[in-house]
C-alpha cells in the first residue's frame, strides 16, 4: 500500500516530467492548427497541411518539453517525434500506392479481362484484356527461371561446398556486383548480341535478360541457406563413405530445399515485374503469341507501360493499366507470401 | 589425368596404398564427384563470363557509335543520331541522373534511417514485426507500378507543393516554377525516394538490430536518454552499414527506368529549376528513344548504357567494400 502511494507522488530524483498524454495532445493540437492555418490561407493541398502539422508538432514538442523537463529530455522527445513523423510521412505514399492500385484496379478486373487479348481493340477504346500479357509473362519468366535457377543453385553449391581460393573470391565479388546491374543494362547486353546477328525481338531474348537479373539473387539466397545446413550432417554422411556429390544431393540440398525454393520464388517475384529489358527485347504485341521463340510477345509490366504511354490519356486505357497493375502486384505478393510460408514451414532445424 | 581408372569399380577399394587413398579422399576423383564439381565450378565461371561479356559487348557496340559521333560524347548537349553527321552526347543525361538521384537520396536516407530506428528502438514490439513484414513486401512492388502511381496520382498532388515552393523559395532559381505540369526532376526524385525507401530501411534495420545490447545498456546505465543512446551507441555502430545501404539504394535510383520514363516529360536540355519539366536520365533516355532509333541510334543508346553500367558498378563495388570492411572489425556481435 505504502509503495503505491509513494509512486503516485512526483519523485524528487527524476525531476518534472510531462504527463503520458502530452505527445498525443501536442499532435492533436498541431494537426488542428495546421488545418486551421491552411483553411485560413485558402490552401487546398493535403501535402501542405500535413507538412505544416508535422513541423508544428516537432516545434511544439521541443518548446513545451524544454520548459518543463529540461533541454536533454526535450531533445529526446524531439527525436522521438521526428522518428514518428518520418514513419508517418513514409506510410502515406505507400498506403496511397496500395490503395489506389486496388481501388482503381478492381474497376475492370473480371474474368473477361483475364481471358481476352487486345487484338481487336485499339488502346483508346474500352474492353479488351490481358490474356496475351499473362501468357507472355508466364512463358518468359518460366524460361528465365529454367536457365537461372540451376546455374544459380550450382554456383552457390560451388561457393559453399567447394569454393576456396581466388576463383571463389572472384565469383563472390562479381555476384555482388551483378546484383546491382540495372535491368536496362541487362537488356542492352542481349540487344547488342541480337544486333550482331540481326535478329527481330522475341520472347526468349527477354528471358535471357531476366535470367541475368535473376542469377545473382538466386546465388545469394541459396548460399545463405546452404550455410545454415549443420556441418555435422555433412560429416556424418561423408563418414559413411558416401561420395561428396551424393552427400550434397541427398543430404545438403534436401535439408535446405525450403530455403532455396523461397529464394527462387522471391527472385521470380523480382523479375516478373521487370519492364525495361522486355521493352527492348520483346517489344510488346497486342495479339496472342504463345511462341516465345518467334515474334514479339507481350508481358504484364510492359502492358501496363504501353497502356499508360500509348493511349494519349484515354480513361479506358488507364483503367486497364490499373487492373493489370493489380494483377501483377497480386501475383508478386502471392509469390512472396507463399515463399515466406515455405521458408517458415521448411526451415532447417539447426538444433538451437 | 585418369591415372586411378576406377570408373568401373564403384566400391571403395581398400587395396589402394595409403598415400594414394589419401589423395583420393581429398581431391574429386570419383566420376560423380568430378562431374558435379565440374558443373558447379562451370556455373561459377559462367557467371564471370557473363559479366565479362556484358562489358565486352557493350564496349564493342559503344565504340562503333562513338567512332561515328562527330561531337564529343561526354560534353555534348544534344542527341541527334539522325543528323548527317550525327551528333550526340551524354552531358544532359549525366546531369539528370545525378540530380534525380541526389534528390532521392536527400529525401530517402534520413527517413529510412528514422524508420529503421523506429522499428528497432521506438515502435512497440507488436507493431514493429508486422511493419517490417509489410516493408519487406513493399520492396517487391514492381517499379512500373510505382511509375503508374507516380504519373497518375503523385503528379497531380505535386501542384500544391510546387506552387508553395515557387512562392517562398522561387527567388533561389532552383525552385522557380513556370506553371507547367509538375513532371520534373523534383517529382522524379521524390518518386525515386519512395521507391528506394524500403530497401534502405531493410538493410539499416538489420544493422541496427545487431548493435550489441551491452553498449546500449551501458549508455542507459550512465543516465542517457533514448536519443543519447542512439547517438552514442547505435549510430556509431551502424554508420558504415547505413552508408552501404544508402549506396545500394543509390545504385537502384541510378538505374531506375520505368518510374522515370512515366513521370518525367523529357527534353534534351538542362533546366536550371528543379520544378520545370525537362532533362532526362540514362535509363529513361534509353527506354523512350529506343522505339524510333535507327541502327546507329541503338548503338548510341548502348554507349550511354555502358556509362550507366560503369557508374553503377563503381557505386555497388564501393558499397560492397564498405560492407566487407565492416565484417572484419565488427567482432562485437558475438
Amino acid at each position: 500500500m505504502s509503495t503505491a502511494i509513494a509512486e503516485k507522488r512526483p519523485s524528487t530524483l527524476r525531476g518534472a516530467s510531462l504527463p503520458k498524454w502530452a505527445p498525443y495532445a501536442i499532435a492533436a493540437g498541431s494537426v488542428a492548427l495546421g488545418l486551421g492555418i491552411s483553411a485560413a490561407a485558402g490552401l487546398n493541398s493535403s501535402i501542405q497541411w500535413a507538412l505544416m502539422a508535422g513541423v508544428l508538432f516537432v516545434l511544439g514538442t521541443y518548446v513545451i518539453a524544454a520548459r518543463v523537463e529540461g533541454r536533454r529530455q526535450a531533445k529526446d522527445r524531439v527525436a522521438t517525434a521526428l522518428v514518428w513523423v518520418a514513419f508517418l510521412l513514409a506510410v502515406v505514399p505507400l498506403v496511397s500506392l496500395v490503395w489506389s492500385t486496388v481501388s482503381r484496379g478492381v474497376k475492370v478486373l473480371d474474368f473477361y479481362f483475364l481471358t481476352h487479348s487486345m487484338g481487336l481493340i485499339s488502346d483508346s477504346e474500352p474492353g479488351g484484356g490481358i490474356y496475351h500479357a499473362i501468357l507472355g509473362s508466364l512463358e518468359q519468366v518460366a524460361l528465365a527461371t529454367l536457365i537461372a535457377a540451376p546455374i544459380g543453385v550450382l554456383t552457390a553449391i560451388y561457393l559453399v561446398e567447394y569454393g576456396r581460393g581466388n576463383l571463389a573470391k572472384a565469383v563472390t565479388f562479381f555476384v555482388d556486383v551483378m546484383t546491382g546491374i540495372p535491368s536496362i543494362v541487362a537488356g542492352l547486353f542481349i540487344l547488342s548480341i541480337m544486333l550482331m546477328f540481326d535478329m527481330q525481338p522475341f520472347g526468349f531474348a527477354g528471358s535471357l535478360a531476366l535470367a541475368i537479373l535473376m542469377m545473382p539473387v538466386v546465388v545469394r539466397s541459396t548460399e545463405e541457406m546452404l550455410k545454415l545446413v549443420p556441418n555435422e550432417l555433412r560429416e556424418a554422411s561423408l563418414a559413411l563413405g558416401i561420395p561428396k556429390w551424393r552427400t550434397i544431393l541427398k543430404v545438403v540440398l534436401p535439408t535446405s530445399i525450403g530455403g532455396i525454393t523461397t529464394g527462387i520464388m522471391l527472385a521470380i517475384a523480382r523479375i516478373a515485374g521487370e519492364t525495361a529489358p522486355v521493352l527492348l527485347l520483346v517489344w510488346g504485341n497486342s495479339i496472342i503469341n504463345a511462341n516465345p521463340f518467334e515474334g514479339a510477345q507481350q508481358s504484364l509490366p510492359l502492358y501496363i507501360y504501353q497502356q499508360y504511354a500509348n493511349s494519349a490519356g484515354a480513361g479506358a486505357a488507364y483503367d486497364r493499366a490499373w487492373a493489370a497493375s493489380l494483377t501483377l502486384i497480386a501475383f508478386v505478393m502471392i509469390l512472396n507470401l507463399v515463399a515466406r510460408g515455405i521458408a517458415r514451414w521448411k526451415a532447417p532445424k539447426t538444433g538451437r | 589425368m585418369d591415372t586411378t581408372q576406377i570408373t568401373d569399380a564403384p566400391p571403395p577399394a581398400p587395396h589402394i596404398p595409403a598415400p594414394e587413398q589419401k589423395r583420393a579422399a581429398r581431391g574429386a576423383t570419383r566420376p560423380g564427384d568430378r562431374i558435379f564439381l565440374g558443373l558447379s565450378r562451370g556455373s561459377g565461371i559462367l557467371l564471370l563470363v557473363i559479366m565479362a561479356a556484358i562489358a565486352g559487348f557493350l564496349t564493342y557496340r559503344a565504340s562503333i557509335a562513338i567512332s561515328k559521333d562527330e561531337a564529343d560524347f561526354f560534353t555534348t548537349f544534344e542527341w541527334n543520331t539522325q543528323l548527317i553527321p550525327p551528333k550526340f552526347g551524354i552531358a544532359v543525361l549525366v546531369f539528370g541522373t545525378i540530380v534525380s538521384s541526389i534528390i532521392a537520396m536527400v529525401i530517402a536516407v534520413p527517413i529510412a534511417v528514422a524508420i529503421a530506428l523506429f522499428l528497432t528502438h521506438y515502435a512497440p514490439r507488436r507493431l514493429s514485426g508486422p511493419i517490417s513484414y509489410v516493408i519487406d513486401l513493399l520492396a517487391a512492388v514492381p517499379s512500373i507500378v510505382y511509375g503508374l502511381w507516380g504519373a497518375l496520382i503523385l503528379v497531380p498532388h505535386m501542384n500544391g507543393l510546387y506552387g508553395w515552393l515557387n512562392d517562398y523559395l522561387g527567388w533561389t532559381g532552383i525552385f522557380s516554377w513556370q506553371g507547367g505540369a509538375p513532371r520534373s526532376m523534383l517529382t522524379v526524385g521524390i518518386l525515386l525516394a519512395i521507391m528506394i525507401l524500403p530497401i534502405i530501411t531493410n538493410v539499416s534495420r538489420e544493422v541496427f538490430r545487431q548493435v550489441p545490447q551491452m553498449h546500449e545498456e551501458a549508455a542507459l546505465a550512465l543516465g542517457a536518454t533514448r536519443w543519447e543512446v542512439i547517438r552514442m551507441a547505435v549510430i556509431p555502430f551502424g554508420r558504415s552499414g547505413v552508408i552501404s545501404a544508402s549506396m545500394l539504394g543509390l545504385g537502384r535510383a541510378l538505374g531506375e527506368t520505368m518510374a522515370v520514363a512515366t513521370v518525367l516529360s523529357p527534353t534534351f536540355d538542362i533546366q536550371a529549376s528543379l520544378l520545370d519539366p525537362g532533362g532526362g536520365t540514362f535509363a529513361q533516355n534509353i527506354a523512350s528513344k529506343f522505339g524510333e532509333a535507327s541502327e546507329l541510334g541503338r548503338d548510341a543508346l548502348i554507349a550511354s548504357g555502358l556509362v550507366l553500367f560503369v557508374i553503377t558498378l563503381l557505386v555497388n563495388g564501393a558499397a560492397r567494400m564498405i560492407i566487407a570492411r565492416r565484417k572484419e572489425y565488427s567482432g562485437a556481435n558475438a
